[in-house]
């Protein structure tokens, strides 16, 4: 475990180079090709719209670091945007309908935990079968349809402001500040970084590895359910394809941040700033008004340029 | 000790009829999917219902087989709705500016197996984990394909063209036979040749298939590129069967092929499993959803259903297998 603790203190320093290199070549490509793309307005703009996939780039990047992947995040977090938008639809009461999509995706999360960890599913396949399932529900509890007319307290939450600040960019920090001290500052931090470099060690050390690797699971779901509210609060309304692919994003923003897929060391700065290349990459490329569809299309080449450098870093 | 004494007094069973037995339980669940929606439904046994069924159970199975050989090299392709999408497009495309179906479908069959080697070479030159790099794919095929076809929509194809998908031969549709003869040359390349074995002993032990003198780097790149012109292929009878070609006609075919693959008992840890197998899971999973469609179960549960099938299906190998050893 200390052998644990040294990777994650050095690495990063290692790291810091590749995802700030991206981040800002791409700030100085659209700075320069996109008009507008510097102004104050545009970049909080990118701020308040990487909120989302920050909710979900957190725990995916703990996921990651045990040397897991979580397909389902993109499908749970539809499903949650919608239990939101019906339980506060029914009850006027945002925080009710908060509670449903925390409850909804802690327990997405749970049985993903459960799947891997005890009955030794692979993280992808698992993942992918819950994924179909969130997906199911969704239609299911939709009938297809959008859900529309939710309470004002609800939308007000991505428009409202702490202080001056977003009260969505408010949430982000608060998220970050919080994965932070779980991860670097506590001992479930430690042994979140042993699930992938050395499970072994924490049988010896008389833990359960299982029970922790269903916590990690479990942390993403609720996350999910947070994003959920966040979204139904952006759209105004409940939508059955809300979140169709936000996991890739989400995936992307982790292994351009550097997190490995093989050897349970994670980043969590360089998620964020994945979190932030991805937002740039997005809205750059919707400012040269180049359709979502080829956005989509380079966050995939993102993510495989960044595993095969990922691989030539792990064999040199 | 006690597992290697019972190992050496044990028979040696051969691996064949191994794998035999695990069809044989398949199809036994097959026909009792068969008997119960019989009694459930009255229209389950009617001639046009089951010809459905097997025309529906052929185009899931030209997915999954290509994906079987993915799987036994312990890979796995996520990319082969998208990829499916996106050959049906490019095919319509040729098909209507030419007029000739015959380069239209060598056009999908072609792009189905460029993407397919992609895949090949990102797994075995850049050693990206496979279901990672064609997840990957999965999203940059999806972008290509909204892109290209920007909301539009194909069809009125030829007529000869759309005989492929929903036209009939004595009787049976056309892609009952074409199911039958690639279930055949599938069961041959996969048990009968020497590529065939490579392909088994890679993903039962990849180092000892290496310093066995097996190329496996190019063994790899054979599967994925026949996992893509499988798919090429599936985008050909798609085109012609619905007579018309959208960006989004894949989204719902992934799940469903690997499902197919799942059920039929091929291992995600690779090595073991048949193409056969495979087309009874395309036949077990079609049946299901079948059934689900006569009872008047609304298509909004295909894929939770589906979902829950994938998880089942793992789950009851790794335990059968876990107790075989």
């Amino acid at each position: 475990m200390r052998e644990a603790a040294v990777v994650s203190q050095s690495n990063p320093l290692q790291r810091i180079p590749g995802v700030a290199i991206v981040l800002v070549l791409l700030i100085a490509v659209f700075g320069a090709i996109a008009p507008g793309f510097l102004s104050v307005a545009n970049l909080s703009n990118v701020l308040v719209q990487s909120t989302i996939l920050t909710m979900l780039a957190l725990p995916m990047t703990l996921i990651i670091m045990t040397e897991g992947l979580d397909l389902s995040m993109g499908a749970v977090l539809t499903l949650t945007s919608l239990c939101v938008a019906i339980v506060s639809l029914a009850t006027k009461s945002m925080l009710l309908g908060l509670g449903a999509g925390l409850l909804v995706g802690a327990a997405f999360g749970t049985v993903n935990g459960w799947l891997v960890a005890i009955l030794g599913i692979p993280p992808f396949v698992a993942t992918l079968g819950t994924l179909g399932m969130a997906q199911g529900l969704s239609l299911i509890v939709s009938d297809g349809q959008s859900v529309v007319g939710i309470p004002h307290s609800v939308r007000d939450i991505y428009s409202a402001t702490l202080l001056g600040v977003p009260v969505p960019i408010v949430m982000a920090l608060a998220s970050y500040a919080a994965f932070h001290g779980l991860l670097y500052h506590t001992r479930f931090g430690t042994y979140i970084f042993a699930l992938g470099g050395n499970r072994e060690a924490l049988r010896y050390a008389g833990l359960s590895p299982n029970r922790l690797l269903i916590a990690v699971y479990a942390i993403g779901g609720a996350m999910a359910g947070i994003a959920g509210l966040l979204m139904t609060a952006r759209m105004n309304s409940g939508h059955p394809t809300a979140g169709l692919g936000l996991e890739f994003d989400a995936i992307a923003a982790v292994a351009v941040g550097g997190t490995s897929f093989e050897r349970g060391n994670g980043w969590l700065l360089g998620t964020l700033l994945g979190v932030l290349s991805v937002g740039v990459l997005r809205n750059g490329l919707n400012l040269i008004s180049l359709p979502s569809s080829v956005q989509v299309a380079s966050v995939g080449v993102l993510v495989i340029v960044a595993l095969f450098l990922d691989g030539l870093r792990s064999r040199a | 000790m006690t597992d290697i004494s019972k190992d050496a007094i044990a028979p040696p069973r051969s691996f064949l009829s191994q794998d035999a037995i695990q069809v044989f339980y398949r199809l036994l669940a097959a026909l009792l999917i068969c008997a119960v929606l019989a009694v459930l439904s009255d229209s389950f046994l009617s001639l046009g219902n089951i010809l459905n069924v097997l025309r529906q159970a052929s185009l899931t199975f030209f997915i999954a087989s290509g994906l079987t050989l993915v799987v036994l090299t312990a890979g796995l392709d996520l990319s082969v709705g998208a990829n499916v999408a996106l050959s049906a497009c490019i095919a319509g495309t040729v098909i209507h500016k030419t007029g000739s179906p015959a380069l239209g479908i060598l056009t999908g069959l072609a792009c189905g197996g460029i993407v397919g080697l992609l895949n090949g070479v990102m797994v075995t030159a850049l050693r990206i984990p496979s279901f990672i790099a064609t997840y990957g794919m999965l999203w940059v095929l999806n972008g290509l394909t909204y892109w290209y076809m920007a909301g539009e929509t194909l069809h009125d194809f030829p007529a000869g063209f759309r005989q492929i998908g929903s036209g009939y031969l004595f009787g049976l549709p056309i892609p009952v036979y074409l199911l039958l003869v690639f279930l055949g040359i599938g069961t041959l390349f996969a048990q009968r040749t020497i590529w065939g074995q490579e392909i088994y002993a890679i993903g039962a032990n990849p180092v000892a298939a290496r310093l066995s003198g097996i190329p496996v780097a190019r063994r790899l790149l054979l599967v994925y590129a026949v996992s893509g012109t499988m798919a090429g292929l599936a985008s050909i009878i798609f085109l012609s069967r619905l007579n018309s070609a959208e960006a989004d006609i894949g989204e719902s075919l992934t799940l469903p092929a690997i499902a197919a693959v799942l059920i039929g008992g091929t291992s995600l840890f690779g090595g073991v499993g048949t193409v056969f197998g495979t087309f009874i899971g395309a036949l077990i999973l079609t049946l299901v959803l079948n059934g689900m469609n006569l009872l008047s179960v609304s298509a909004n549960w295909q894929p939770l259903v589906t979902g829950i099938i994938v998880i089942l299906a793992v789950w009851l190998d790794m335990k059968t297998r876990r107790r075989a050893q």
